[in-house]
């Protein structure tokens, strides 16, 4: 099976799994449990100056039957001693030596930095993680998001941190900003050694819609909380391959973070450049249990595809993420519907009549019917559908796709219940390719049915 | 009589069972995985206490929803090597799919069945090394049998590093689990690639040997036999997995001659013979109450058969399981409480006449009493049991059994009375699930592993 081993800043781990700063590692015993199920590491509970929390603190998001698509809470930093978590990361690095310990750590000045930094390595972390990125509470004291909103003073407080530390110094970034390359750069300035992204996501989860308090509820009222969570992974993979694909940023490692569930999810962050990835609430869902499935899919998905080692996989997919303007406009694909795997639901027909183009058609109908429920290009081509599709449903609730109509915006088989029903079929290249930024160049970049100052100008600029 | 190549592990084509449409087609994986979805995940699962071999279902059930296929294969051939049968065979409905938290909630039990086929299909399809043997142990263990529980003790022995040699009196390996499945659970030939793919395993360190049988007294100079003591001599451990013996008899006049036919013999033929032809059955009536009745009565009536399940008791004694009955009734199979068969009812005098029916009489707590009546058949099938297969297993000194026939073993390690003897499966148990023999095979080649390492024998 492929070396799942990885190299962090020098730090060698067992396997890129490691748990994230939040209540799965708040305690030794936690963390040793978890190394026991398999997690390659543990970044500690945020240490600092022990905090007093309130009840309740977390708000979920469900989606139809699936629970927490998304998490939220508003639970502060260690509510523990400090002497109580050093002497426990001492423990646990005595009896997981080769496991990887990361001391997060969030105070305010540099004298605060400076003890903490020093306690922390003296009990044992192999590396630290500056929380600039708890955006709830702790931002409100002039820590947390508050820092990691200010590059200038991220800078600067990363630079304490790399002034008084022997050990290797991540940098943990928030999400709530809106150009993640400014903080990174800051971090690269700095000197620090790496960057883990995301932290949570300022949000509001819901409101009660009896006692009018949003949620969850303390009492007769509630703050804003971090959110996090599936819901929120395609927005880290975003950062995340921001920084990977930053000339300066990219050389530093990245811990990817944000919904990470499996092992596919970790396997797509590792993809976009992340060295280690870090999980919360799939462990706080269902336990540390799931990473067996996450080291044995993503081992399987290594061997399966020829690389020896996870560091194979990291940034193959960054160089594909390009800017809009170099994306092919000669590419095309377009919808095919499978009669065999079909169990006529005709989601997609709804999606595509209402939500898109109006190119898939119920067969059986006139021309007039199909007028009157709202086609305004009738097809080509109209399949002959005497077959049954699955399950009993004759065959004539199988919508079609017609081919000249559709513009390949895959909507029919985002709704579609059955996966492999529907195919997006690339269609052989008709045209050479071309991007909008290609017509730029040529001047070719006026699509006629546009505002009339638009065309003048352009037209002025030919001239 | 050596171990054959999987491509000669086929059954002839022209069965009678190649009629039968699954009743529980393969999921493809879009099915799979929106079952695997509504899986609960559950911790201290009740679904793995019901299942005889332990498997950590919860587990390879999200990996089913991850697409790490190959890691739910492994987690449940880890358990249960034979897995994909399994997966087709057991009776979930009263194993693990019976134990869902679903059903408390009154919503449809996971299909764990069909997912644990699944898993297991769909990685082997794509490949077969999912384990890693252990080094050669230089051990060797003679396995008696090649039903379930001697083709799962031989794939996990050969798995811990010793090499196994299969015996089997038959010319096709498997047992029941081969030629006595209900077709319409699983084909004999799902269950012959199964044992090929088993048979691969830690390669060339099973060797299976068809048309022998084990004999008590010395062995004659034919190729065809082997005796027990020279098995013993040879060999560092024994497992037998003898199964059970012949069909019981009904013990009524009339009972010899052409018409009545022992089930296991029937499903048997149904299974595997290409000449067998049911022209000219338009009735038949299977006798007995048990599993392999329902499986006879089910099967006739899924052939067009006008078929009656006669029981000396009522239904609610029956052995057999309700939801199988049910599902035969269905089917259109009717079942006739409480009567028992008193003479089978022939053409004319001669022993050899034509079959005319059954006479049977309304019995009452299983005893005959009262007004006899014939029911009219073409076909009676008898599934009133099985004997026991004693003869082999007393040629092994210090085997015994017990007053139902049962071989005696240690429940921990399922061995015999004599330390080098080990045994599982229906000759142990009495005749249960595929997977219960599974489990005793797993539990066996532990103590025999455990026994090889201490030195022992």
């Amino acid at each position: 099976m492929a070396d799942l081993s990885i190299d962090f800043c020098g730090v060698r781990s067992p396997n890129p799994f490691w748990l994230a700063s939040a209540p799965p590692t708040n305690t030794g015993d936690q963390i040793m449990r978890a190394f026991d199920a398999g997690w390659g590491g543990a970044v500690w509970k945020t240490l600092g100056n022990p905090i007093v929390n309130v009840s309740s603190r977390f708000g979920g998001v469900d989606y139809g039957n699936t629970r927490l698509m998304g998490l939220n809470n508003i639970e502060l930093i260690t509510d523990r001693p400090l002497d109580v978590n050093l002497r426990e990361i001492r423990e646990v690095k005595r009896r997981y030596p080769r496991h990887t310990v990361i001391a997060s750590l969030m105070v305010e000045t540099k004298e605060e930095w400076r003890e903490i930094i020093h306690k922390a390595e003296d009990a044992g972390a192999d590396m630290l993680e500056l929380n600039f990125g708890c955006p709830h509470g702790m931002c409100e004291r002039g820590m947390g998001s508050a820092v990691g909103n200010e590059p200038k003073v991220l800078e600067e407080i990363a630079r304490w941190a790399v002034e008084l530390a022997r050990t290797p110094v991540i940098v943990k970034l928030t999400p709530n900003i809106g150009d993640i390359t400014e903080p990174g750069e800051a971090v690269f300035r700095s000197g620090a050694h790496a960057i883990s992204l995301i932290n949570t996501i300022k949000s509001i989860v819901g409101v009660d819609l009896e006692s009018m308090v949003p949620l969850p509820r303390v009492g007769g009222a509630s703050t804003n909380g971090g959110y996090c969570g599936p819901a929120v992974k395609p927005i880290a993979l975003h950062l995340l391959s921001q920084l990977a694909r930053h000339p300066q940023i990219s050389r530093l490692p990245i811990s990817g973070i944000g919904g990470i569930s499996n092992w596919r999810d970790a396997a797509e962050f590792i993809a976009l450049g992340s060295t280690s990835v870090q999980v919360c609430t799939a462990v706080m869902h269902h336990g540390y249990r799931i990473v067996e499935d996450m080291i044995e899919g993503l081992g399987d998905y290594l061997d399966d595809h020829g690389m020896k080692s996870v560091s194979e996989l990291r940034g193959r997919a960054v160089p594909q993420y390009q800017e809009w303007g170099d994306l092919d406009l000669s590419y095309k694909v377009v919808a095919e519907i499978s009669p065999e795997k079909c169990i006529g639901c005709q989601l997609c027909y709804v999606a595509c009549m209402d939500g898109a183009h109006q190119c898939i058609h119920l067969p059986g109908r006139t021309e007039e019917q199909a007028r009157a429920a709202g086609h305004t290009h009738m097809p080509s081509h109209v399949p002959d559908r005497a077959v049954t599709a699955r399950a009993g449903v004759p065959g004539a609730r199988v919508p079609f796709v017609d081919n000249d109509e559709c513009i390949g915006c895959n909507l029919c088989a985002l709704v579609c219940p059955v996966a492999g029903c529907i195919e997006m079929k690339e269609l052989p290249g008709a045209r050479a390719p071309e991007t909008w930024n290609d017509r730029v160049q040529k001047g070719t970049d006026f699509v006629p049915g546009g505002l009339d100052a638009t065309r003048m100008a352009r037209e002025g600029r030919a001239r | 009589m050596s171990t054959p190549s999987p491509a000669l592990l086929r059954l002839p084509s022209g069965r009678m069972e190649e009629r039968f449409p699954d009743k529980k087609p393969l999921y493809d994986t879009s099915e799979a995985v929106a079952e695997a979805n509504r899986c609960l995940y559950c911790v201290d699962a009740p679904c793995i206490k019901a299942c005889p071999t332990a498997i950590d279902i919860p587990t390879f059930i999200r990996k089913i929803s991850t697409g790490n296929v190959r890691g739910a294969a492994r987690t449940i051939l880890t358990a249960n090597l034979l897995g994909e049968s399994c997966g087709q065979v057991c009776p979930v409905e009263v194993l693990c799919a019976g134990a869902c938290v679903y059903n408390e909630w009154d919503r449809e039990p996971i299909k764990i069945g069909r997912l644990q086929h699944y898993a297991v299909h769909e990685a082997l399809a794509h490949k077969r090394d999912l384990f890693e043997a252990k080094p050669e142990t230089g051990r060797r263990v003679a396995l008696i049998g090649a039903g379930p529980a001697s083709i799962a003790a031989a794939g996990w022995l050969a798995l811990e590093g010793h090499r196994a040699v299969i015996f089997e009196r038959k010319s096709i390996p498997g047992g029941l689990n081969t030629l006595g499945i209900a077709p319409y659970k699983m084909k004999g030939n799902a269950a012959l690639d199964e044992i090929g793919w088993v048979l691969s395993l830690a390669k060339g360190r099973i060797e299976l040997r068809t048309g022998v049988v084990v004999v008590a007294g010395p062995a004659t100079a034919t190729a065809g036999e082997v005796s027990a003591e020279a098995l013993l001599a040879e060999y560092d451990a024994v497992f037998l997995g003898l199964g059970l013996g012949a069909d019981s008899r009904l013990g009524v006049p009339g009972e010899d001659g052409p018409g009545v036919v022992g089930a296991t013999a029937f499903i048997e033929r149904l299974k595997a013979d290409p000449t067998m032809k049911l022209d000219g059955v338009r009735r038949a009536i299977v006798v007995g109450g048990g599993n392999t009745a329902l499986d006879a009565v089910h099967e006739l009536a899924l052939l067009g058969v006008e078929t009656s399940m006669v029981y000396r008791r009522r239904r609610a004694e029956m052995p057999g399981y309700e939801h199988e009955l049910d599902a035969a009734r269905v089917d259109g199979a009717r079942l006739v409480e409480d009567r028992v068969p008193i003479a089978v009812v022939r053409d004319g005098a001669q022993p050899q006449g034509r079959l005319l029916g059954l006479c049977v009489a309304p019995a009452t707590d299983g005893k005959a009493s009262g007004q006899e009546e014939n029911l009219p058949a073409d076909l009676i099938v008898v599934a009133i049991g099985q004997s026991r297969a004693t003869g082999v297993a007393l040629a092994f000194p210090g085997v015994a059994l017990d007053a139902k026939g049962r071989i005696v073993v240690d429940r921990a390690t399922q061995r015999t009375g004599n330390p080098k003897v080990y045994s599982g499966g229906d000759c142990v148990n009495g005749g249960k699930e595929v997977v219960n023999a599974v489990a005793e095979a797993r539990a066996a080649v532990q103590a025999m592993s455990a026994a090889f390492a201490m030195g022992g024998k």
